[in-house]
């Protein structure tokens, strides 16, 4: 019996071994191969080493026509020196990868609905499957790729440029040891993909949800089954009395190409009627937005223009934004790229700087679908039974079978909503068929692509026509001393509140009727102010243009940009980094007054009245040690319910909460502003009534704030970068940083400036930049965060343009060498 | 001739130093391979074998991922720690990732003595 004890140690060993090499699933949470996650030569400690350059070997690839460089400074911003255009782009998908591959494929994805092949059905108790996968796979994410992707097969320009991104990624991934696997891949135990153009289509995609992904059909629907139209006109105003739009002082568009057709019904079926729904749609996030603004030299210190701009996006980790130089014989661009696409997105070249801020646009609309039964295989449309055409979307569930979603898709766009989707939410069991913009044919890369290289007005005008969706506004500073603005998109031509409620899909009448020409997209170049700007607000004054705009556009931020901008001579670039992370409420300047009004202090408790001086003294800027900022936050969220819960506490359908901007108003109007009322009360309550009742029901929260500590703006806010897959430890959280929703620093809790480029189009061209994240994706790395402090601070970096033969340069900490 | 007490330590060294060099080409379990091998082929009682192999990886992924951990100024071990979840300690990452690798080639080194033994009889 000697070989008992063999037996049992050497079962003991495999066993331990199989175990240690396995992940383990507990339900929820699940824990990766253990053995293999902590073993010094493969698991997470490969992780830990610093990134390491092998400046002496060039990496070869057949792919490559020439001999190309790149520098690392010591913010580890590549600095790529390439042989040729084609190069250059090889290079920035090898680079993507090498820093960003798991966050770029991780986002495709989430685009794409495969979410759960990776992570499972489930997070904690919400399905990810109905939540996201579902949800994304129904609106077509992959169909609209596909028609990119088409487009841009056909270019040769930009086919050539994402077929050479796709080779460099795969040349990344295809010498990638499984040691240096980012520890994303190692935790969740799962290997990267090999690239396709198909996700680079994706990602642009998903650049079109997050931006004009959102719309309020079903909410608008579900108010107007409560309001009358007269009412619903004032919660939901399609202008509002503060306008500043971003073209100023615009004509009328008199000239409009498209003669719009009314349908015959709209007045007494479409505006009027009375239909409830209970459908809510996955939404982006509601502050995605932007800032925008240029002076030309009238206005600046140097006689030369400045341009900046800050994009405001969900603050994640790894950063959404990859910085790098990019030079060719034929460009020379500096700026953000996204991870998972070539081209510089937001920056600069030697000739002139660009920006993009959201449109906020409504450009996804929904129709009503009339199934000739539950099968959905045919459908009426225009006095006859026409067949569905069915996508089936196979979505794998790491752990379960594949689960098959079948997708009928019409003439006007996928059917989102039908019989066997609610997206856990409740439906009235109606079809209703998407249709987006983002699902028609387009080449947006092309537009990046063409401003990297772009020298002047015109070619900034002929590269931002391939710009269709999301639509964006497009500024423009050249060294010849131009600036420039154009709400650039690819618009549907609307009439009158056309698709703000879903729509009649049984024949085309209240189907779009043509697009708006791009020349009557509203633009400005030079204008006698001296400035453009934009903050998401109206593109132009809506009584001025001749289609109708749709989405919530806003106010706030553009107000205060503007009123800061008229004032503003001489202007360093030190101005413009005030400007830029300024903290300066607007909205309480405005609301604060009423307030004061309203309130007789003598009537006040004591706590009360501590918390009333706070808000009186406060100088009305939303500075990290606030405590006003904080007190008045607490009173005007009070003050919004105090106004509106009972109207919209009439049911219980999901809403659009009105915008504060058309509370502001209300309150502004005083008497006349019927929605003061409490409805449920027989008295006729007043907007100062309304204010004192908000101001002491808001005083318990402000002691509970304060009794925890929390009373400072920045604390009672808490400022966090979450890591994608919301890990903890792999986040940045309690960051001390003002500003604030509807503040030119807006930074919210989870949201705010995901880039801050400040650029002065000097010879040599000077910019300041900043993001809150760091170039490396590795949470391992000392590159991941190193940003996050500065930019909390309101710190910038300037950006070092480099030139050919600064390579001896010290701030050069790396280099990369690539030949073919 | 070598002492016992040499053979122990010369044991353990090339237990390590085997690891070191295989695990750069084959997965992380080879530790056990190894271990067993080695056992296999020096004539040592089960117990001591265990203790070869268990004290050769503790040493050896504890030098390993001390020298990582130190060079990353624990930017890494200490997420990961609060990931664990191990309270953010480093030391604590360390002292797992050791323990795990000794244990396997503990158990390993003593399936390698009994097997000497049984082929010996």
């Amino acid at each position: 019996m000697r070989f008992i004890p063999f037996i049992l140690s050497a079962l003991a060993t495999i066993g331990l071994v199989v175990v240690l090499n396995s992940p383990i699933n507990t339900g929820g949470t699940s824990i990766p191969p253990l053995g293999k996650f902590l073993s010094p030569q493969v698991g997470l400690w490969q992780n830990a080493k610093t990134e390491s350059f092998d400046a002496a070997n060039s990496i070869q690839f057949t792919g490559l026509r020439g001999k190309s460089s790149v520098y690392f400074d010591e913010r580890m911003v590549p600095h790529i020196f390439a042989a040729d255009d084609r190069d250059a782009w090889f290079i920035q998908g090898y680079l993507h990868a090498k820093f960003r591959l798991w966050q770029m494929e991780f986002q495709v994805r989430a685009a794409s609905g495969r979410l759960c092949e990776v992570l499972g059905e489930k997070i904690g108790n919400a399905s990810l499957l109905d939540r996201a996968d579902r949800n994304f796979r129904r609106m077509g994410m992959v169909y609209a790729a596909e028609n990119e992707l088409k487009e841009i097969e056909k270019d040769t320009m930009i086919s050539e440029a994402v077929h050479a991104y796709t080779d460099g990624v795969n040349a990344y991934i295809n010498n990638l040891e499984e040691s240096q696997l980012p520890i994303e891949y190692k935790l969740l135990n799962y290997r990267p993909e090999m690239w396709t153009p198909l996700k680079s289509a994706l990602l642009i995609k998903y650049m079109a949800f997050d931006l004009s992904g959102k719309e309020n059909d079903f909410e608008f629907m579900n108010a107007r089954s409560i309001f009358s139209p007269a009412d619903f006109d004032q919660i939901y105003p399609t202008r509002h009395d503060s306008i500043d739009p971003i073209i100023s002082n615009s004509a009328a568009l008199q000239a409009a190409r498209i003669n719009l057709k009314l349908p015959a019904n709209v007045d007494s079926f479409y505006l009027q009627g009375y239909d409830t729904n209970h459908v809510q749609p996955l939404e982006p996030h509601p502050n995605n937005g932007s800032n925008n603004w240029a002076l030309n030299g009238h206005r600046t210190v140097t006689g030369k223009p400045i341009l900046c701009s800050d994009p405001h996006l969900a603050l994640n980790l790894p950063s959404i934004w990859f910085e790098l130089q990019v030079h060719t014989k034929n460009f020379n661009a500096y700026g953000v790229s996204i991870p998972g696409a070539p081209f510089v997105v937001i920056g600069f070249n030697d000739s002139c700087a660009f920006g993009i801020t959201n449109s906020m646009r409504d450009v996804r609309d929904y129709y009503e679908i009339n199934f000739r039964d539950d099968s959905m295989k045919e459908y009426f449309f225009n006095g006859e039974w026409k067949k569905t055409k069915f996508r089936y979307e196979r979505i794998a569930i790491r752990g379960k079978p594949d689960f098959i979603d079948t997708v009928a898709y019409t003439e006007i766009g996928p059917v989102v909503f039908d019989k066997h989707f609610d997206g856990s939410r409740t439906t009235n069991g109606k079809y209703y068929a998407m249709r987006w913009k983002a699902h028609d044919p387009s080449n947006e890369l092309k537009c990046f692509a063409l401003l990297d290289r772009a020298r002047n007005y015109n070619e900034y005008t002929s590269a931002i026509h391939f710009l269709h969706t999301p639509g964006q506004n497009a500024i423009f500073a050249a060294k010849n001393g131009d600036i420039a603005m154009t709400a650039q998109g690819e618009f549907p031509a609307k009439w009158h509140r056309q698709g703000d409620f879903v729509m009649e899909g049984k024949d085309s009448s209240y189907f779009w009727q043509g697009m708006i020409p791009q020349e009557e997209n509203p633009h400005q170049l030079n204008p006698e102010r001296n400035f453009v700007s934009s903050a998401n607000q109206y593109p132009v004054d809506p009584a001025n243009y001749p289609y109708y705009l749709g989405g919530q556009f806003a106010q706030f931020r553009a107000l205060m940009i503007n009123r800061l901008l008229s004032e503003t001579t001489g202007a360093s670039l030190q101005d413009m980094m005030k400007l830029q992370t300024s903290n300066y409420n607007l909205l309480a300047e405005m609301a604060r007054p009423v307030v004061m009004r309203s309130i007789d202090e003598n009537n006040l408790g004591n706590s009360e009245k501590k918390y009333f001086e706070l808000m009186k003294n406060w100088d009305l800027q939303n500075d990290p040690d606030e405590k006003g900022a904080t007190v008045f936050l607490l009173f005007w969220n009070q003050l919004e319910h105090e106004i509106w819960d009972d109207e919209f506490g009439k049911t219980k359908l999901p809403m659009l909460w009105p915008q504060k901007g058309t509370t502001l108003e209300g309150v502004l109007k005083d008497t006349s502003f019927k929605f003061a009322d409490n409805i449920n009360t027989p008295e006729k309550e007043t907007v100062s009534q309304d204010i004192l009742a908000a101001f002491k029901k808001a005083v318990p929260k402000m002691e509970e704030a304060e009794s925890q500590g929390n009373l400072a703006w920045s604390r009672f806010k808490g400022t966090r970068i979450s890591h994608l897959l919301r890990l903890d430890a792999f986040s940045r959280g309690d960051l001390d940083v003002g500003g604030g929703d509807d503040i030119i620093n807006a930074t919210t809790s989870t949201h705010g400036p995901s880039w801050r480029m400040i650029v002065q189009m000097s010879d040599p061209t000077l910019a300041y930049v900043v993001y809150p994240g760091g170039q490396s994706g590795n949470p391992g790395s000392k590159f991941y965060d190193d940003f996050v402090s500065d930019w909390a601070r309101g710190n910038y970096y300037i950006a070092w343009i480099m030139k050919e033969g600064e390579s001896k340069s010290n701030r050069v900490i790396g280099t990369l060498k690539f030949e073919p | 001739m070598i002492t016992r007490n040499s053979r122990f330590i010369v044991t353990i060294v090339l237990i390590a130093l085997l690891s070191l060099a295989l695990c750069i080409y084959f997965p992380w379990w080879m530790i056990a391979v190894v271990a067993f091998s080695v056992s296999a082929l020096v004539d040592q009682s089960p117990s001591k074998s265990f203790w070869c192999g268990f004290l050769s990886i503790f040493f050896l992924w504890m030098a390993l991922t001390s020298i990582i951990d130190s060079a990353n100024q624990h930017i890494l071990s200490q997420k990961i720690a609060k990931l664990l979840p191990l309270g953010g300690s480093s030391l604590l990452l360390i002292f797992l990732s050791s323990i795990i690798g000794a244990l396997i080639a503990g158990l390993a080194s003593l399936s390698g003595a009994y097997f000497r033994k049984l082929l010996k009889s």
